[in-house]
């Protein structure tokens, strides 16, 4: 799978890391501090590690330590109550060596304006991600990831937005923007907005999702690009991972935005001096917020740079979905009652009393078994992959991160086994008409469960709704079995994560292969549970903890006997 | 006057004593006529509040709009003695300002009104609905400093002018409280029965002014508003230096009509009414004359935005005759005043009388919306699959 597969190459690489005990490559965080220095700015480090629970392939990194570097722009008039962050993250090649050439150029300039009403923090961070996340921690006094950094010695007031910068080349052909974060929040439109506005102004050209903006709205070509575009941001979004620095301010509630520079096979290039202008005007209108920016939406899905949907037009179609769930509970309900009275009326009067307990207390029964295996499977996926992947490696000629990605699905698939081992646990006497109490818990437990997530995380709901909820609702023990079993299996949570994607590279025009697709589905299934354990992202508890308990009830339904 | 019989060696010289006294009976009769004209207009002190609304650094241009029509009345002649500017002040010193204690009224940074001289009597915080009120009225605590009170009297002309953000029928004070049209109709009756003045012209540039000058009822008010209800003031010129709008467009002609206005001008007011047109202003701008009693086209500009001392140097004596006529018509203007002031005592501000007394008014009938129509068909469906539909027949 990576660099570390082959457990001999895998042997001798941590045996000559662990020598060295020093990284590959790192920040120079010397020079950058001098620079900064000589622009006039408080310089300030911070340096930070951590052990991964298990090496991450994509990065290939394990034991992570780094330095972050900031200087800080004091304002000149006021008090030092409120900043604005310039960030630029630095991962463990040198692809953002120009972005930080623009953070130095763009600090000189600011030094030597007397408008600044906020204090500007310059900061540049190693291992990407990981030095932000410490960096906010640090600032912001918390320790919600495990993550062991230094306090900082300088601080600068209440952050109130943040720019993240990410740029490979000197010459840019477009800006692309990305705005989805950490377990779908999104920064307040009015932030985009502003850096819309700018493209604008300065002329330059400016992309979402890598996208055009569609010009031409009125014939079917326009509102076809921008479905492509709303569903790469649904998709995006759904995923719960932070695309980048901002993602991880909006946990603290300041808006940010992620400003990468593309540089494709164009005519028109634009130079550095085009963005700075356009990161000069962005922070000077920020300086003139009185504010946090709270007036525009926070919740939205955006077709195009200057079009948006806001949660009043597309929350109703999740309510709808639910209400599909919530009229067959309410069906499920009514039969199970006539099933009850059915024999009432036979005897007639009092004696309905007696005969109904016993068959509700046998039904109560025979629904905690499954309820109690499904959860224990649930929490058995969530902790025994990370937990075991030292024995597994023992075992198995495998790395840690295949090992954690092979035990989950393992334990994915031992649960379709799970029917008929339940079976012989629960006595025979389940009476006929059990599978619909069962499916009854399980349909509420359902929409519970889709009704929080999409609350917080609008496009996760309604992706799991849309796949979930037919399946759920027309499961059945009888009927044609294989059907519905295909059906259910297809529509579980790890073949809409696989689903998706195919669909999200579908939507960028660079479709996948079969293998490439599985290949692609077990990195992401890794970085789902890395970024659970680095970030604190709820993708992976969500479907383990929640959904997949749940779909196992589902199942047990359809193999009632 | 001339004796009735004289020795006739004497005429000659009494005829030449007559013509030289008819002479100056013409010359006297030219010069009551100038006298006439002296005393044409009844003020004889000129007052001015100019009242800024907004802080925070977004409306620089309400500042800007109040520092230039101070700058234009001081110029023509008012001293800051008899000015009470009221501003929030946070502009000059504000951290985001990139020319510090200046505060610009024209783009490419031509005019600064801020200046040397600029004496603020209401600054930040104590621009209120309380203090503005208590200025025009006059109940002011003992111990305010002079600078800080309006102290006029019935024969002062005063130019109050407002700015700011506005609606229907109010104005924002410093995002905090508002004064209404009826607060302030209140206030200047209060100060007509007080004789705090002769006449007074209102000036409002705001979003809706016209709503503030609706519901005035005391006489000798000339109002202008820069735009009608339900129409937005615009601002004019933003200054990409500094980074906010600088002006409004309704103030910033007015300025430019002021400009060239010196104080032996003869300007009238129905100029002033013709400043900005809807071409350069988009909103309306309107006036309100009705209870004034002059003709407006005999109203000089300098009556209210200048202090001009009438003075005429004469070597004549000049006797002034009490005219009876024009007594006898004040005398009947007052009495008419107190006839008058019957009816007008208050203003019709909430029509008890009606609200009492009306007709539960007759609601345009909705169908109930598909919630309810959706629950009760929810509930109505369980009942029946519950209990079976042959109990129907026992409900209805």
């Amino acid at each position: 799978m990576g660099l570390l597969s082959d457990p001999v190459r895998r042997r001798a690489l941590a045996r000559l890391v662990l020598r060295l005990n020093a990284p590959l490559w790192a920040l120079p965080a010397a020079w950058l501090e001098r620079a900064m220095r000589s622009v006039g700015l408080e310089v300030y480090t911070q340096s930070f590690s951590r052990k991964l629970p298990f090496p991450d392939e994509a990065h290939e990194r394990y034991m992570v330590s780094g330095t972050n570097v900031y200087g800080i722009l004091r304002a000149p008039r006021a008090a030092s109550t409120e900043s604005l962050v310039l960030t630029v993250p630095c991962g463990s090649d040198a692809t953002n060596s120009q972005a930080v050439g623009l953070l130095l150029a763009l600090a000189a300039h600011f030094r030597g304006q007397i408008y600044w009403a906020k204090d500007i923090i310059f900061l540049v961070t190693e291992q990407d991600l990981l030095g932000t996340e410490a960096w906010l921690e640090a600032y912001h006094d918390v320790n919600v990831t495990g993550m062991q950094s230094s306090p900082l010695q300088g601080r600068a007031g209440a952050i109130q937005a943040a720019v993240a910068l990410e740029l490979s080349t000197d010459v840019v052909t477009s800006l692309d923007v990305a705005v989805e974060g950490l377990n779908g929040q999104l920064p307040n439109l009015d932030l985009l907005n502003l850096f819309q506005t700018f493209c604008q102004k300065g002329g330059l050209l400016c992309t979402l999702q890598g996208k055009l903006q569609p010009q031409d709205w009125t014939s079917v070509d326009g509102p076809l690009q921008g479905l492509q575009t709303l569903l790469l941001m649904v998709l995006q979004q759904a995923s719960g991972r932070p695309h980048g620095p901002h993602g991880l301010f909006l946990r603290y509630r300041v808006e940010a935005l992620t400003i990468r520079g593309i540089n494709s096979f164009r005519q028109y290039k634009y130079d550095l001096v085009a963005v700075g202008k356009a990161l000069e005007g962005v922070f000077r209108k920020l300086n003139h917020l009185l504010e946090r920016l709270h007036q525009s939406f926070f919740f939205y899905l955006l077709p195009a740079l200057s079009r948006f949907v806001s949660i009043g037009l597309y929350m109703p179609a999740v309510g709808f979905l639910l209400l599909v769930l919530g009229l067959k509970a309410l069906e499920l309900w009514m039969q199970l009652h006539e099933a009850g009275v059915g024999p009432e009326e036979a005897g007639g009067g009092p004696e309905s009393s007696p005969p109904l307990q016993p068959a509700q207390s046998v039904g109560l029964a025979s629904l905690v078994a499954p309820l109690l295996i499904s959860q224990a499977m649930g929490l058995a996926l969530y902790i025994l992959p990370v937990l075991g992947q030292h024995v597994a490696t023992q075992h198995f000629p495998v790395a840690e991160a295949e090992a954690v990605v092979l035990t989950l699905l393992a334990i994915y698939a031992a649960g379709l086994a799970l029917p008929h081992s339940t079976q012989r646990v629960v006595s025979a006497r389940a009476p006929d008409r059990g599978w619909m109490a069962l499916k009854l818990v399980a349909i509420i437990y359902l929409a519970l469960q889709l009704a929080c997530i999409a609350l917080t995380n609008f496009s996760l709901g309604f992706l799991l709704a849309v796949t979930m909820v037919p399946a759920a609702a027309l499961t059945k023990p009888y009927g044609p079995r294989p059907l519905y079993a295909t059906l259910l299996v297809l529509t579980s949570p790890a073949a809409t994560l696989l689903g998706s994607l195919f669909l999200w590279r579908e939507l960028q025009e660079a479709p996948l292969s079969l293998a490439e697709g599985w290949q692609l589905f077990l990195v992401a299934v890794a970085q789902g549970v890395l970024e659970h354990h680095t970030y604190g992202a709820m993708l992976f508890p969500l479907l383990a903890l929640g959904l997949y308990p749940c779909w196992l009830l589902f199942w047990n339904v359809l193999f009632w006997k | 006057m001339v004796a009735a019989c004289l020795p006739r060696e004497r005429l000659r010289p009494l005829a030449g004593w007559l013509l030289l006294l008819s002479v100056g009976s013409v010359a006297a009769g030219r010069i009551e006529d100038q006298t006439e004209q002296f005393f044409r207009s009844g003020h004889t002190n000129n007052w001015a509040v100019l009242v800024c609304t907004s802080r925070f650094w977004f409306n620089y241009r309400h500042v800007a709009n109040t520092l230039s029509v101070y700058r234009s009345v001081k110029r023509l002649g008012i001293p800051d003695s008899h000015i009470v500017l009221m501003l929030a002040d946070d502009m000059a010193c504000n951290p985001r300002n990139p020319k510090p204690a200046t505060v610009f009224s024209h783009k490419n940074m031509e005019l600064n009104v801020y200046g040397d001289d600029v004496e603020v009597d209401y600054r930040s915080y104590e621009v209120t609905v309380e203090n503005f009120l208590r200025v025009l009225t006059g109940r002011i605590p003992s111990s305010t400093p002079r600078s800080k009170r309006l102290l006029s009297d019935d024969r002062s002309n005063i130019l109050i002018y407002m700015t700011g953000h506005g609606g229907n029928g109010f104005l924002k004070f410093q995002d905090s409280e508002e004064i209404t049209n009826i607060e302030l109709a209140d206030a200047f009756e209060q100060m007509w029965q007080k004789r705090r003045y002769n006449e007074l012209l209102f000036i409002i540039d705001t979003c809706q002014g016209a709503s503030m000058y609706e519901r005035f009822y005391s006489p000798n008010i000339m109002a202008l508003a820069s735009s009608q209800v339900g129409e937005d003031s615009l601002s004019h010129q933003p200054d990409p230096a500094i980074g906010v709008h600088l002006m409004d467009r309704y103030t910033f002609y007015v300025l430019e009509f002021l400009e060239e206005i010196n104080p032996a001008s003869q300007t009238n007011m129905n100029d002033l009414f013709q400043v900005c047109p809807r071409s350069l202003c988009v909103s309306t701008p309107g006036h309100r004359t009705d209870l004034f009693q002059r003709d407006p086209k005999n109203v000089l500009i300098t009556d209210f935005f200048g202090s001009v001392r009438k003075v005429e140097i004469t070597t004549d004596t000049i006797s002034l005759q009490p005219d009876l006529e024009i007594t006898e018509s004040s005398y009947k203007k007052d009495r008419m005043d107190e006839e008058l002031m019957e009816p007008l005592k208050y203003a019709e501000q909430l029509p008890v009388a009606q609200i009492i007394h009306q007709k539960p008014k007759l609601k345009d009938w909705h169908p109930p919306g598909g919630f309810i129509l959706g629950l009760w068909a929810l509930i109505i469906m369980v009942f029946f699959k519950t209990y079976g539909i042959k109990h129907m027949k026992f409900i209805f």
